[in-house]
């Protein structure tokens, strides 16, 4: 027996208060890792902030290890304190931020591996659909062999690696226009 | 082994819509890029029945809301239509004015203060949720040319994985706003616009006290395995 997915429709204007945020991925500064804040900016066609929009992150820890009964390996042992989820909405600014830490890599099919990375996901009114994305970081040796960064064509590569800045990364998510962040197919 | 495929044709609206102006500013331009569906994708944030009390499933304080009481019940499933238990769902809604509690909504209407109009709920071991509620009235959108939303009750799933991630909205069965609603009518395929209203079913509701209506939601993903005991967090 097979069922059809149910229609994705827009998040709408008036979220806020169904949907409370959770910035602060690290219970706290309890998590192991090096502890980052990743931050940026959503942006429209004509580079205007987007405001209110839910921006949501999934990541692995420090160790690579994903809180989810699917990833089990003690070599990426879970981390009590970090869920890997998050979820904020943009301020008037179209600015979120949020307090994690730097995610180990992520095995990848056939002993390879992915590099350091956070999923991204993006819901706003005007989006009938979620879309997603990946923030990668720089300096990482691993980037260059990234499976799924290597499906992006060469030339866009650059605008999924965030930019080092104090405290962490920036990540700026630009939904159309120039320099538009590349995303992926649902 | 899970598996996401990307979603049937015609079962989701266009990522660009000339039916909905807006998207012209946010919705990307460039076409999405295939790329593999890894260990992140087959993840996602899990959560607990224990983090979600029963009463956060009721957004009329106990019946004190004004408007039409109804029940909105139904089952979460995956593409194999296998229940899935342990599903975050959370609903938010106008009340029976047409009206948000949210300061973006400017509109003169008047708020219920027994209405806060958002609630939560995690699926059974049948993958079954049940909201409390009242049915929301219809409002028009500012600056659109006299559009009105149709009465609808917005839905946010979350799954096993991050691949299976919705947010959907809720209709009522014959209501004539449905057939001119410009996200309503962005989904292309009729029967994928039929499977986003609810049926009107008494038999969901409350003897002589709540109308019921039954909403069925089919996340993403074949062969999934039940995580209701995986639950980490709420």
């Amino acid at each position: 027996m097979s069922a059809a997915p149910t229609a994705s429709q827009t998040l709408g204007p008036f979220f806020n208060y169904a949907l409370p945020s959770i910035a602060d991925l690290t219970g706290g500064g309890k998590a192991e890792g090096r502890s980052i804040l990743l931050r940026g900016c959503v942006t429209d066609v004509n580079a205007a902030p987007v405001r209110d929009a839910l921006v949501e992150i999934w990541q692995a820890n420090a160790a690579g290890g994903y809180a989810h009964p699917l990833d089990r390996d003690d070599a990426r042992p879970r981390d009590p304190h970090f869920s890997g989820f998050g979820r904020v909405l943009t301020d008037p600014e179209g600015s979120f931020s949020f307090t994690t830490v730097m995610p180990g890599p992520v095995p990848f099919e056939g002993n390879r591996w992915q590099a350091p990375h956070i999923s991204v996901a993006v819901f706003a009114a005007g989006l009938l659909r979620r879309i997603r994305t990946r923030a990668y970081f720089p300096d990482e040796e691993l980037n260059a062999e990234d499976p799924v960064l290597a499906a992006v064509p060469s030339g866009r590569r650059a605008l999924l690696v965030a930019e080092a800045q104090e405290g962490g990364y920036r990540f700026d998510i630009r939904l159309r226009g120039e320099n538009e962040t590349p995303f992926f197919g649902d | 082994m899970v598996e996401y495929a990307p979603y049937p044709d015609a079962t989701q609206p266009a990522v660009n819509s000339e039916r909905y102006f807006r998207t012209s500013q946010l919705a990307p331009s460039q076409s999405f890029i295939e790329a593999p569906v890894t260990l992140s994708e087959i993840t996602g944030p899990l959560f607990s029945r224990e983090g979600v009390p029963a009463d956060e499933a009721d957004l009329t304080a106990g019946g004190k809301a004004l408007g039409q009481l109804m029940i909105l019940a139904g089952q979460v499933r995956d593409e194999d239509a296998r229940p899935l238990p342990g599903v975050l769902v959370e609903a938010w809604q106008a009340n029976a004015s047409g009206k948000y509690r949210h300061p973006v909504d400017g509109r003169d209407a008047p708020l219920d203060p027994n209405f806060v109009g958002a609630g939560r709920a995690v699926t059974d071991s049948e993958g079954r949720y049940r909201f409390v509620t009242i049915k929301p009235g219809a409002y028009p959108v500012p600056n659109s040319g006299n559009w009105w939303r149709p009465p609808h009750i917005h839905l946010s799933i979350y799954g096993y994985a991050f691949m299976s991630r919705m947010i959907t909205q809720m209709y009522f069965p014959g209501d004539p706003l449905n057939e001119i609603d410009s996200i309503f009518m962005s989904v292309p395929d009729a029967d994928a616009r039929s499977r986003l209203v609810a049926v009107a079913d008494t038999s969901l509701g409350l003897h002589e006290h709540a109308l019921g209506y039954g909403f069925d939601i089919v996340l993403r993903g074949r062969d999934q395995t039940p995580m209701e005991d995986e639950g980490l967090q709420a």
